[in-house]
């Protein structure tokens, strides 16, 4: 029961990355009908970067926001420089676009920084609280990732929900040349969501390299297992990738805890030809907004 | 632009397509005969090397070009077939050609695991899914070490020489030969009634189903082919490399080989040829000669080629869609035109632009397409 | 003034527009007739900004509006109410309306213009917060409408607004076109298929035929040339 209660908390901090991935993904997703393949490496890229700014001894969380700021960056460079030419070209351009990203910015930074396995320090202590008497295996940076997380869901929530900005963004999303006709820069807009969702990734690389090896190759997996969690919530849906995330991560704790971690890969191959055979669509997709 | 009257008949390809890629199967084996001969045992091993990738990029230049699908996981499929024929070598001791067919029959049915739920929705499934593969299988060998043989791997014995032929160029040969007959069966799939069925798929799922196709399992079979492909490709390079080992197909081999194919030509079955050059030549020799001249350090060294791969495709892709065959075709038609209408050679490929369906454009039309990427047909 | 002068558009190799001319004057309602085909809708776009032409220019009052993006041309108050509407059905009614008033209004005047438009169309306001894919085809017609004006265009192109719609709608849907040109300097490019109902309000007319204008006239002269009618506007 201890061991059930462990591996469930360990996947629900697990499954809280692979979220904020997934939120990634999604928001790409939706407004463009791509998928980013390069959404863990550009978070890489930019953790690798915090990873320098932490040499020069600044402290963690200026080179935390420094992270975040040249996720920003990065994102919004990476829309108007290689995926708009290929906006409007067949699908796979994009794919082959965004894949080739992903092995030019590892390439990138095992030129600078090499190729071999670091370490990279947590905002907080690892250690297991201690609850009551006993101890679980959910740390002081556990809750960091949860806190973290939620209030970039949360955020990115209010942002669509209530602000001109995000209703103009999900307009550009859902109807591009409808929102033209009201006024809407559905260029810049496009550019805005690149660069949020590579904000949302540099949190990610942030909060996964502690938690792994840290080398050029560390966010693969969690690029994978987040595209998994988005596919399961739906793929068009930030809520769904929340959840999908969630459920991702439990699904991988209990395959590592009872069966062994490097059985994860294939646990998650498992889970995404399981929820393709039984719900394609996802948990939340909205129907109408699925543009196939 | 050189005019050329009509050819005397014996001069023409023959009309039916069959004939015609027998024909330059032939050739090519005559040519690659003369021409092993007089390499080096050291060239003769690249050759074959050559003519292993160039399968393996075929394949998956059918499934993207002409099917509008993507598999990020190629080199994965090369592992299956190489870990089939290794294991077939350990445990039993069977033909060589049996080996190289079970290797290519277990890719295939991999593939088709893969394929049946990642095609029953049109979107990223497929190309997340392959690369979830490529980057789960190695983890496999780690967990059932002594099955795949661990870290150290398995051993497989080069194919035994009849007589006195050299067994270098024996195995150059065995390379060449399944090479020539994969692009042979490859081109010919293409002017049958499948390859018709995979161009409709791409160019229209919607009006591919009406007119009677059943796109899903054409996707499926699209991607069954190409798996196989590589399949027989991992069996071929499990036999020159002598060990299969996780560590010979990490995610960049996968990344070399569409690399590959976006720079052959995606879509050509010939293209794969310059491809292949790609994925053999700039991983070693010419990163190395480069790294010479420019005195790289060992880190950049180290992550070249890695680098070299990922500005290929991000670059072709903006620039050149349609790759060096797409470029060699534009210019035989700039300088070269035939006064009859002789049906061209090789006419079976695409360009990366027509491999999908047209995507809605902003303006509702397709007139952001410029014309010179939709004629590189043919 | 809206003034069009030789305007060419080709889809590939097909010509839709051969070097089209027109003029309307402010506060007019100017009716685009044809058949199916004729270029109509692709005389809109092509004002709007949503296709690229090959020849000819577009100005409007002292602008030219040629080679603007479609945002810019929409901020120099041109609305323009594309076929079938194009609402966005993920969206609720009142924000739809928000969006159209978005660029031009902040957060506090959006208010009051939104009511205007609930004045105009009251059938909204019940829906204001429902998602646009609830409405039925002539709400989505009027939600179409009333985004394009919630920004007070001087310019209104209406592509096809009574496709679809039940003539009694048709008639409601003209009558607050007509109120709506009365009430401010309003320009009214309006394409229809239905000629009668749009010769209705009309003061002038244009028919279009392959890609060229056939008649420029006032709207009375061609509901009454019965020739006109029979040969390119069907009743």
């Amino acid at each position: 029961m201890r061991l059930f209660v462990n591996i469930t908390l360990g996947g629900v901090a697990e499954g809280l990355i692979f979220s904020s991935v997934a939120l990634g993904l999604v928001l790409i997703f939706r407004a463009t009908n791509i998928i980013n393949f390069a959404q863990g490496a550009m978070a890489m890229l930019t953790t690798f970067i915090a990873f320098s700014v932490l040499g020069k001894g600044v402290g963690y969380w200026p080179a935390f926001l420094v992270a975040l700021a040249c996720g920003l960056l990065l994102g919004g460079v990476v829309q108007l420089t290689l995926v708009r030419p290929v906006q409007n070209k067949p699908p796979l351009n994009a794919v082959i676009v965004t894949f080739g990203l992903l092995i030019f910015l590892e390439g990138i930074a095992g030129a600078i920084w090499g190729n071999t396995n670091r370490g990279f320090p947590a905002a907080f202590s690892q250690k297991g609280l201690v609850v009551g008497k006993t101890a679980v295996a959910f740390s002081h940076f556990d809750i960091f990732i949860v806190v973290a997380v939620l209030a970039l869901s949360i955020l990115v929530g209010v942002l669509f929900r209530f602000t001109t900005v995000g209703l103009r963004m999900r307009a550009a999303a859902f109807a591009p040349e409808a929102a033209r006709l009201l006024g809407v820069r559905v260029g810049r807009l496009l550019t805005l969501g690149w660069a949020l969702a590579a904000v949302a990734g540099a949190l990610a690389g942030l909060l996964v390299a502690p938690t792994s090896v840290f080398s050029p190759g560390y966010m693969d997996l969690i690029l994978v297992y987040a595209f998994t969690a988005a596919v399961l919530g739906g793929l068009d849906s930030p809520l769904g990738a929340l959840v999908g995330g969630v459920i991702t991560g439990l699904a991988l704790a209990y395959v590592g805890g009872y069966l062994g971690g490097s059985l994860q890969p294939i646990g998650a191959l498992v889970l995404l030809i399981v929820v393709l055979m039984i719900r394609p669509e996802g948990i939340f997709s909205q129907p109408t907004a699925r543009r196939v | 632009m050189i005019k050329i009257g009509p050819l005397p008949s014996w001069a023409r390809l023959p009309r039916q397509p069959l004939l015609r890629h027998l024909l330059f199967a032939v050739v090519g084996g005559v040519f690659f005969y003369f021409l092993t001969q007089s390499l080096s045992d050291f060239n003769n091993f690249e050759l074959g090397e050559l003519a292993v990738y160039a399968i393996a990029i075929a394949g998956l230049s059918v499934l993207t070009g002409t099917n509008g699908q993507i598999c990020l996981g190629q080199g994965a499929f090369v592992a299956v077939g190489a870990y089939t024929l290794a294991e077939l070598e350990v445990h039993q001791s069977i033909n060589l050609a049996l080996q190289l067919l079970a290797a290519a029959a277990m890719a295939g049915a991999v593939g088709l695991v893969i394929a049946v739920p990642a095609t029953r929705l049109r979107g990223p499934y497929l190309a997340g899914m392959t690369l979830l593969f490529a980057l789960a299988l190695p983890f496999l060998s780690d967990k059932y070490g002594n099955f795949f043989g661990g870290d150290q791997g398995l051993t497989v014995l080069p194919p035994s020489a009849p007589g006195s032929i050299d067994p270098v160029k024996w195995l150059t040969w065995i390379q060449l030969f399944c090479a020539l007959v994969v692009m042979l069966l490859l081109a010919n799939l293409l002017s049958s009634r499948f390859g018709r069925s995979f161009r409709a798929v791409r160019d229209d799922e919607v009006a591919a189903a009406l007119a009677g196709v059943h796109v899903a399992r054409n996707k499926v079979i699209a991607f069954v082919v190409s798996s196989a492909c590589a399949g027989l490709a991992g069996g071929l390079l499990a036999l020159s490399s002598g060990v299969v080992n996780t560590g010979e197909f990490p995610l960049s081999l996968s990344i070399f080989i569409l690399a590959g194919m976006v720079l052959g030509g995606t879509g050509s079955v010939f293209g794969a040829w310059w491809g292949s050059i790609l994925v053999v030549y700039l991983p070693n020799q010419w990163s190395q000669s480069l790294g010479n001249t420019f005195h790289f350090n060992h880190l950049v060294s180290a992550n070249f080629a890695v680098i070299a791969f990922g500005a290929i495709l991000i670059v072709m892709m903006l620039v050149a869609p349609s790759g060096i065959q797409g470029g060699v075709r534009w210019l035989g038609r700039r300088l070269v035109t035939f006064s009859t209408p002789t049906e061209p050679a090789g006419n079976i490929s695409v360009s990366l632009q027509q491999a999908a369906e047209p995507q809605r454009s902003h303006d509702g039309s397709e007139a952001e397409h410029p014309p010179t990427d939709s004629g590189a047909a043919g | 003034m809206l003034e069009v002068e030789n305007l060419s558009v080709a889809y590939g190799a097909v010509q839709a527009l051969k070097g089209v001319s027109l003029r309307a004057e402010t506060g007019s309602i100017t009716a685009v007739l044809g058949a199916n085909g004729a270029g109509k809708t692709t005389l809109l776009r092509a004002i709007s900004g949503l296709v690229s032409t090959q020849t000819g220019t577009v100005r409007f009052g002292s602008r030219t509006l040629t080679g603007m993006p479609v945002e810019r041309i929409v901020q120099s108050g041109v609305g323009h109410v594309p076929e079938g509407g194009l609402v966005i059905t993920e969206l609720t009614v009142a924000e739809n309306l928000e969006l159209g008033a978005a660029w031009r209004y902040g957060r506090r005047e959006r208010a009051r213009h939104l009511n205007e438009v609930y004045d105009l169309f009251p059938a909204l306001k019940e829906r204001s917060s429902q998602h646009a894919s609830s409405l039925s085809g002539g709400e989505r017609q009027m939600l179409a409408i009333g985004r394009a004006v919630v920004s007070h265009p001087s310019l209104l192109l209406l592509d096809e607004p009574s496709l679809g719609l039940a003539p009694i709608i048709t008639a409601n849907l003209m009558a607050v076109l007509l109120e709506l040109t009365r009430q401010e300097d309003l320009t009214v490019l309006l394409v229809e298929q239905n000629a009668r109902s749009a010769l209705s309000i009309a003061n002038w007319a244009v028919v279009i035929n392959l890609g060229t204008v056939v008649v420029s006239d006032r709207a009375e002269t061609v509901a009454a040339d019965s020739d006109l009618r029979h040969h390119y506007l069907g009743f």
